[in-house]
């Protein structure tokens, strides 16, 4: 199964964002911009996806929410950080209760700049995403086929 | 007697496009009980007066939300200006009015979309998002910006709409009349809908007047409340009533909706029709405000309050935003008990809750 390419399924955490950015994600996938013609779809269960596309930055209550999605997901996946809230921290970067952008607490693979970002911008970043994603899969399954053999030589 | 067990549900849910987590207390399939517990979108905006001039802060007001972005700046600009005590320009007021109403249209094709995602129906969710894709591009070409316009300022706005535009609205106005007109028949009247709305979720007049219900919520209870009607804006010069249904169930809540959206169409078309052709936009504004006031709006989710107290310096003393969603909580909790388990995301979602706003 492994030279098969795989659809990533989409995962969509609101962190601390003002909901600008939500809209927008939400928007890319309604049929004006149809974001699920590249082979993604959005899912709502941190089990079955791939991407996680995160917007707003992180604050002392959603952190460990956060993590907990991010643990969730099956190995390989890919995090992109849309807007600048989720970039940096954006605009509410001063305020008390924000820690900082999404790389605060998860390693972010791609970030959208935007506020709120355009749909094309996260259109975008959802294609690298998805490239990203095949290319660390390739990777997966190479470093798996590769225990494999050294496992029947051990037995051998 | 069936034994009492808790359902977490939040804050990562597919039904929810922001986190809000609730408690759900159930006998069986009944929810007995619901505990909301927020803070998942706390940021502590209010507390950016510090750092931020009053000026400034106009911008920061807007990033309040993203769907009703221009009505929060313009209920932080209209608090300021009263403060100063300025009268801002009759062209600019009525600008204001065509942006808020515009956003109170986006703004409810975006919710009448989810709650089709909410029942499950999806080709109805992506035919009002394309509906509402057609208000965007009206709020770009407008503004510049698709969600956050950033056309407000104290004492007026910065920008005009020029003639060609306000033509192009009104024609774009019709035709999206026209397209809703074949989706509002899906929601009214089709048999399957009318199953998963009717007599779900039903708050009583009484029940929504006790908890201080707000907005379309309140309006669908029979509660005959709307912020325009104060007369912030151009609204003293524009002839509306309230929409107002008594059933209080989801279905009216929907009707409410879709009545507002045609409401709104109706005042965008007044509106540029009355609007004075003038070359001034924005009033100049001298010194720090000093002095203290309640502003008070209405939201597309319902009445929103701005409360502004300056001391004469560059930097506001207290900034205090209380939002619809903030006074529908209750509301929402009440609503809850007595419902089925698989009726709890439809419902959440009917109060057309604004997490970003409430939790600021």
């Amino acid at each position: 199964m492994a030279n098969i390419k795989r659809s990533p399924w989409l995962l969509h955490y609101d962190g601390s964002s003002c909901n600008g950015c939500d809209i927008e994600v939400l928007a890319c996938l309604t049929p004006v911009y149809d974001a699920e013609r590249f082979g993604i779809m959005n899912t709502g269960d941190p089990m079955q996806a791939d991407i996680l596309l995160i917007t707003g930055g992180i604050n002392a209550q959603n952190q460990p929410t956060v993590k907990q999605l991010y643990e969730q997901m099956p190995r390989p996946k890919v995090v992109v950080a849309v807007g600048v809230c989720a970039c940096t921290g954006g605009v509410f970067k001063e305020c008390y209760n924000i820690l900082g952008g999404a790389d605060t607490t998860i390693p972010v693979d791609i970030y959208v700049p935007g506020c709120a970002a355009r749909p094309q911008a996260i259109i975008d970043g959802i294609v690298k995403a998805v490239d990203l994603f095949q290319k660390r899969l390739e990777e997966h399954y190479a470093k798996k086929r590769g225990q494999g053999r050294n496992e029947v030589s051990a037995n051998g | 007697m069936a034994k009492k067990s808790v359902i977490p549900y939040g804050p990562q849910h597919p039904v929810l496009p922001e986190p809000i987590h609730l408690d759900l207390v159930v006998e069986d399939e009944k929810v007995v009980e619901a505990i909301p517990s927020i803070g998942f979108i706390h940021r502590g905006l209010e507390s950016l007066v510090d750092k931020r001039d009053f000026n400034q802060m106009t911008y920061v007001a807007e990033r309040t939300c993203g769907i009703c972005s221009f009505q929060h700046g313009m209920g932080y600009c209209e608090a300021v200006e009263h403060i100063f005590g300025v009268e801002i320009p009759e062209r600019a007021k009525f600008l204001r009015t065509i942006w808020a109403e515009l956003g109170r249209m986006h703004s409810h094709l975006l919710w009448l979309g989810l709650l089709a995602d909410g029942f499950g129906f999806e080709n109805l969710f992506y035919q009002c998002w394309r509906i509402r894709e057609k208000i965007l591009d009206m709020q770009e070409m407008t503004s510049g910006g698709r969600l956050i316009f950033s056309v407000n300022t104290i004492g007026g706005v910065l920008k005009d709409i020029p003639a060609d535009m306000l033509r192009t609205i009104l024609s774009t106005i019709d035709e999206v009349e026209a397209e809703l007109k074949t989706v509002q028949k899906t929601f009214l009247n089709d048999y399957t809908v009318q199953t998963r709305l009717k007599g779900v979720g039903v708050l009583t007049q009484d029940q929504a007047h006790d908890l201080g219900c707000a907005g379309p919520f309140g309006r669908a209870s029979g509660i005959n409340t709307d912020m325009r009607k104060l007369g912030y804006a151009a609204y003293p010069y524009i002839d509306f009533e309230p929409i107002i249904s008594s059933d209080g169930d989801s279905y009216a809540r929907c009707e409410c909706r879709i009545g507002e959206l045609f409401q709104s169409m109706d005042i965008l078309r007044q509106a540029i029709a009355k609007i004075p052709n003038e070359t001034d936009l924005a009033t100049p504004v001298k010194g720090n405000p000093n002095g203290e006031y309640f502003m008070r709006v209405e939201q597309p989710r319902g009445e929103a309050v701005y409360y502004v107290k300056a001391n004469g310096k560059p930097y506001v003393e207290r900034l205090r935003i209380r939002t619809p969603t903030f006074a529908n909580l209750p509301g929402l909790c009440e609503m809850l008990k007595n419902t089925e388990l698989a009726d709890i995301g439809l419902l959440i979602l009917t109060i057309d809750p604004c997490i970003s706003c409430t939790e600021r």
